[in-house]
């Protein structure tokens, strides 16, 4: 329990993916204007980040123990198409959760962070239970990340900015300010 | 004997766009996560952008050679395919080769895959030109790329560290500037090479109209 717990706070916070591995960082910079859609931003994450760590999971244990040099493409193509499906039976039974997360599912799908994702969950040797919890944490630091710069930015908005540093010079400073920010929790586990 | 040289304009012309008007990180602000992610050092940085280079090229090579048979509906996907199979190459190339530096690349020298640098140009390029254009233009976008991993990796080692390429520069008596080699200093680089480029293309801008209106 122990372990699992120290897994996902590690994610969550310690080796946040976007503000200590870089990774996303495309939504990152590019959809994190407004808090709300930043945040379904992030829920849209969690819910890929899931599904990514179980095929993960399927293809390392049954199928890339014969095949190791398959891995790269055998992960962009299972995670892609698994996320397709998952989207096609979340449209037919819950459309309101598709109606929030739907538009988020394309654009997210194999981006950097989502393969990532699934290299470091391998690299690591991590099981189903582990691979989830790790999943969890990381898509939960990806929705922080996210949720606190656009929460910045909102606030950029009414300030009085020079012209030259408008745009993704403010941003990419504003992100490196959170950062350290978060450097902070790399103290958080002595042990 | 005219033809000629406006063939070779036009190489030149594709080879100079990637590296400076189009230049992928500092204007398109494409490739922006291993742009950030391994600049700690040059040498880092450097083994990225020739990883990226090879990868880029052989693609383009084989996508605009094969443009005419890929169906269009699954192009993305063949393009994918592509581009994971070189990268594949890659990875195994240089944990055969240079192991050290495969180690400090780790998992990012994978996630060259989902680089949207690649991907964007074989479907903006190389899937409507010619090889040799795609060759040019394939070329010109990595030593562009290749350019800004060293702009942001040079001064983060030199700052953070005080040693270019791993060799020592300052005395004993320099603090190195530790923040910077780590994830924060990455954000702030890039702030600022932006920073600097925007002021630049501005002041550009602003002389020009300055002409306009004196002439």
């Amino acid at each position: 329990m122990d372990n699992l717990m120290w897994i996902f706070i590690s994610a969550l916070l310690i080796n946040n993916f976007t503000l200590s591995y870089f990774l996303g960082l495309c939504p990152f910079l590019g959809v994190s204007g407004k808090l709300e859609t930043a945040f379904r931003l992030g829920l849209a994450n969690i819910f890929v980040m899931l599904i990514t760590a179980a095929c993960a999971y399927v293809l390392n244990t049954w199928v890339l123990i014969y095949a190791p040099y398959l891995r790269l493409i055998s992960f962009i193509i299972v995670i892609a198409s698994s996320v397709q499906f998952v989207e096609m039976a979340l449209k037919k039974l819950s459309p309101d959760l598709f109606r929030a997360l739907g538009i988020f599912l394309p654009l997210i799908t194999t981006n950097c962070a989502i393969l990532g994702l699934a290299l470091f969950s391998t690299n690591k040797g991590y099981g189903f239970v582990e691979g989830m919890i790790y999943a969890l944490g990381a898509g939960g630091g990806v929705t922080l990340a996210l949720v606190l710069l656009a929460g910045v930015r909102e606030e950029t908005r009414i300030l009085n900015i020079p012209n030259v540093i408008q745009g993704s010079a403010i941003n990419l400073i504003i992100a490196g300010i959170i950062s350290m920010a978060f450097m902070g929790f790399a103290g958080l586990f002595s042990s | 004997m005219n033809k000629l040289v406006e063939y070779k304009n036009q190489n030149a012309q594709e080879f100079l766009k990637g590296l400076w008007d189009e230049n992928p990180v500092f204007v398109a602000v494409l490739g922006m996560c291993p742009a950030l992610a391994v600049t700690n050092t040059a040498i880092n940085s450097l083994a990225m952008g020739l990883a990226t280079t090879f990868v880029l090229l052989c693609s383009s090579i084989l996508v605009s050679t094969f443009k005419s048979i890929i169906p269009k509906q699954v192009r993305i996907t063949a393009y994918i395919i592509i581009i994971a199979t070189f990268v594949t190459v890659v990875d195994f190339a240089l944990a055969a080769f240079t192991p050290a530096i495969h180690k400090e690349l780790g998992a990012f020298i994978a996630l060259i895959v989902v680089n949207c640098l690649i991907l964007g140009r074989q479907e903006a390029f190389a899937s409507k030109n010619p090889v040799g254009l795609s060759i040019m233009d394939a070329l010109g976008m990595s030593a562009g790329f290749t350019f800004a991993m060293l702009c942001i990796g040079i001064p983060r080692e030199v700052l953070g560290s005080g040693s270019l390429f791993n060799i020592q520069l300052f005395g004993d008596s320099f603090e190195p500037w530790v923040v910077m080699i780590l994830p924060p200093g990455g954000f702030f680089m890039l702030g600022f090479l932006l920073l600097g480029f925007n002021w630049y293309s501005q002041k550009k801008k602003e002389r020009a109209l300055i002409k306009q209106k004196l002439n």
